[in-house]
């Protein structure tokens, strides 16, 4: 097999228009503002989200507090994932010769339906019509469980809130906490109708409703044949995996099935043991608000006679290349998955997830779902501008991710984007306002008008309603009414006319 | 020393009091401030909704509106970040290397008001008088990109009558975003108005920031609730005195 090109890919290799396979289960998303509109409006949804990302941001900030020297982990951090996606070409090699050497086998998968077609041969293979998995943010861009379905295999989800989300006939809303938008009561209602085995008089008692679930799992890990997982790590000299996870469904998932099957994105990628160390310092912390998270297992190819004796690793492109080639954007690929971002954003504290349009929701998916499939559908063209650049993104990001940045820039590629087309409402308005605001002749003219349109619109020094586009505003706003006199009309009879 | 003011449209066009308040601090200070009629906008609005090539000139235009000024002071902490933090950029990807070096030399002059005060002239007490319980709010790029830290706070807890009440959840953005609060109207209401309910928590009669842009935006709210807080300017509090009474 052969690697892909990655490493240092010619700017533009993939065009923005260019359509991409990307993430079939999410196809034909509304745009962020749709979407966001029916989020805004559930009350409930935004009770249970303001009260979970409050408690787990105020955790946070004291497990980080607890560090001296975090913003050095933190570069340090930054250093190691820029150096590794700088040299990516050599470290997936390297990654995929000592996997080979210890008995795994490395798939090279271009996009999602490449991938979701090798693991479904391979269970096929594995004589198994049925997966365990892992909480996997890799299978669930790549809409694995719908695509085995296709092909008539059950893929059960293991962790708890990705179980209940499944139950559900829902989708993840958060990368750590799949079903954040759902209380106690909510899951107990999903668990009582949706469980076969739950309990008589399930109580929404949190024990209560995660022993139904280890109950109704445990008999699915005994007997499963084939496990499916990602990896948060993979490390490259020895060509080892790692996942870190706080249930042990995950632990169950790799150890007792005879086959398992690992969709891990190039990215992942460390290249030493010594660089994993930066990284289990940042994420626990930066995720779940602990020092250490209760299980982070391991495992380097197979060991006879003991855990899978059958082990492939498929490693997923869908985008990342493309990714790796915009200079800016990169960045993005640092990623570790850890949700702090979608904790502290104001944005998705009222949306939720879902409105995302992806599996990687608030900050983080607002740039890596337009880098991974371009900027040319609605939802794609409409997540840079989820966000009111408050920055609050980037200064807990634990691997330094200049979110704010990385937003603006993939605007002015939406923008771009659309240059070509012949009209559009809104670029006429940023062309014609341009024209004015960088000229000071014009921009005295347009204020002299405005003080005058003031004088007519305005009932006691606010403007109430205001006509399309700018009734966006007054539904819910006063807006000023211009001054009589704008500052340099002022300045100008007062001081004259100076420099 | 000789002050530039970089008024902002915003604030030349809907606050001019704001503007005349700045004047009037750095006047009181025995200052010497000018406005150069050539400025017009610093481009933050276009560059940050992705129009940034319409966002070049305008840069050029300030630039070459505020050259050979020791300092420029502009109130408004986001447009002093778009000048500070992102025309480096925004001249690189333009490949203008004379506007590159306009930049190299205008941009680490360009102050918000607040850091202007403390950290360049090193005052915290401008003599102010204001007697009237006042809530502040930093705004985002005061607090994230420019990181004026407490300078504000300061020159707030230095003005005489002044009673400050702490904020709850300060630091939390308002939900205003540029662009952001046109585009996206309902998500952006509903950050407003958590801010909102803190500020009428506090019982102030009066909140402050270093932005025009996010206090046109949650005053907007205030007043559409009929709060009766008033919203004003961090300079507008600084300009008052007792003979101003």
């Amino acid at each position: 097999m052969t690697a892909p090109g990655v490493g240092a890919p010619p700017p533009g290799a993939l065009p923005a228009s260019a359509p991409h396979p990307g993430m079939p289960t999410y196809l034909g998303m509304p745009s962020f503002p749709v979407a966001a509109k029916a989020a805004v409006a559930d009350s409930q949804l935004r009770a249970n989200l303001a009260h979970a990302t409050r408690t787990i941001r105020a955790k946070r900030a004291v497990a980080v507090a607890e560090l001296a020297d975090w913003e050095q982990l933190r570069q340090a951090a930054k250093a190691i994932k820029d150096h590794t996606l700088a040299h990516l070409d050599t470290y997936l090699l390297q990654l995929e010769a000592n996997v080979t050497r210890a008995g795994g086998q490395v798939h090279w998968a271009a996009d999602a339906d490449e991938a979701n077609a090798i693991v479904a041969s391979l269970v096929r293979s594995a004589g198994a019509d049925g997966v365990v998995k892992v909480k996997s943010m890799a299978t669930q861009e790549t809409g694995l469980n719908e695509a085995l379905a296709a092909d008539g295999i059950g893929a059960l989800e293991t962790d708890l809130a990705e179980l209940i989300v499944q139950l559900g006939h829902d989708r993840p809303s958060h990368i750590l906490v799949p079903a954040i938008h759902k209380n106690r009561a909510e899951i107990r209602e999903i668990f009582r109708t949706q469980m076969p085995d739950a309990p008589a008089g399930l109580t929404d008692d949190p024990a209560a409703l995660a022993a139904a679930a280890r109950t109704h799992l445990r008999q699915a890990f005994l007997s499963a044949s084939v496990g499916v997982s990602g990896a948060n790590f993979a490390i490259a000299e020895t060509g080892s995996l790692v996942v870190v996870e706080s249930e042990g469904n995950g632990r169950m998932c790799v150890t007792l099935p005879r086959t398992l099957i690992s969709v891990v994105g190039i990215e992942k990628i460390l290249p030493s043991w010594r660089d994993l160390e930066v990284f289990l310092a940042l994420l626990p912390r930066s995720s779940t608000a602990e020092r250490m998270n209760p299980y982070t297992s391991t495992w380097t190819g197979i060991t006879p006679g003991d855990g899978p004796q059958d082990f492939h690793l498929v490693l997923l492109d869908n985008g990342r290349t493309s990714a790796l080639a915009d200079q800016t954007g990169r960045q993005a690929l640092r990623c570790i998955r850890c949700s702090a971002c979608l904790n502290v954003c104001p944005v998705y504290e009222r949306t939720g997830g879902h409105a995302y349009g992806s599996p990687y929701p608030g900050p983080i998916g607002a740039i890596i779902s337009p880098l991974l499939r371009g900027v040319t559908s609605p939802i794609d063209a409409s997540l840079p501008y989820a966000s009111t650049l408050c920055g609050a993104c980037y200064e807990v990001c634990p691997v330094a991710i200049n979110i704010p940045e990385a937003l603006v820039h993939l605007r002015a590629k939406v923008v771009d984007a659309k240059r070509e087309k012949t009209f559009s409402p809104e670029r006429t308005i940023f062309q014609l306002s341009g024209r004015v605001l960088r000229s000071p002749r014009l921009l005295a003219a347009a204020q002299r008008a405005s003080s005058l349109s003031g004088k007519l619109v305005a009932r006691s020094g606010r403007i109430r309603r205001l006509p399309p586009p700018l009734n966006r505003w007054t539904e819910t706003r006063d807006a000023p009414a211009p001054p009589p006199e704008s500052f340099r009309a002022w300045w100008a009879r007062t001081r004259g006319t100076g420099r | 020393m000789r002050i530039g003011l970089f008024v902002t449209c915003l604030t030349d066009t809907l606050f001019p009091g704001t503007g005349q308040a700045v004047v009037a601090v750095l006047e009181r200070l025995g200052h010497q401030v000018e406005f150069p009629a050539a400025q017009a906008c610093c481009g933050q609005m276009h560059f940050n909704t992705g129009y940034q090539r319409e966002a070049v000139p305008m840069a050029r235009g300030f630039t070459a509106a505020f050259a050979g000024y020791e300092a420029i002071v502009t109130p408004s902490a986001s447009c002093a970040s778009m000048i500070r933090e992102y025309y480096p950029a925004l001249a690189a990807q333009a490949r203008d290397p004379g506007l590159a070096r306009a930049v190299a030399e205008v941009a680490p002059r360009t102050h918000e008001l607040s850091v202007l005060l403390t950290g360049v002239l090193g005052v915290t007490d401008v003599g102010a008088y204001f007697p009237h319980r006042v809530t502040y709010h930093p705004s985002c790029h005061s607090l994230r990109m420019l990181q004026v830290g407490d300078a504000p706070l300061r020159l707030l807890r230095a003005v005489r009558g002044l009673d400050l009440a702490d904020l709850p959840d300060a630091e939390v953005c308002c939900g205003f975003g540029g662009t952001f609060a046109v585009k996206n109207p309902d998500v952006s209401a509903a950050i407003c108005a958590d801010k909102v309910a803190a500020v009428r928590q506090t019982g102030a009669e009066v909140l402050c920031a270093a932005d025009n842009s996010c206090l046109m935006h949650i005053g907007g709210a205030l007043d559409r609730q009929r709060s009766g807080v008033a919203v004003m300017h961090l300079a507008e509090i600084l300009a008052h005195t007792e003979d101003a009474r």
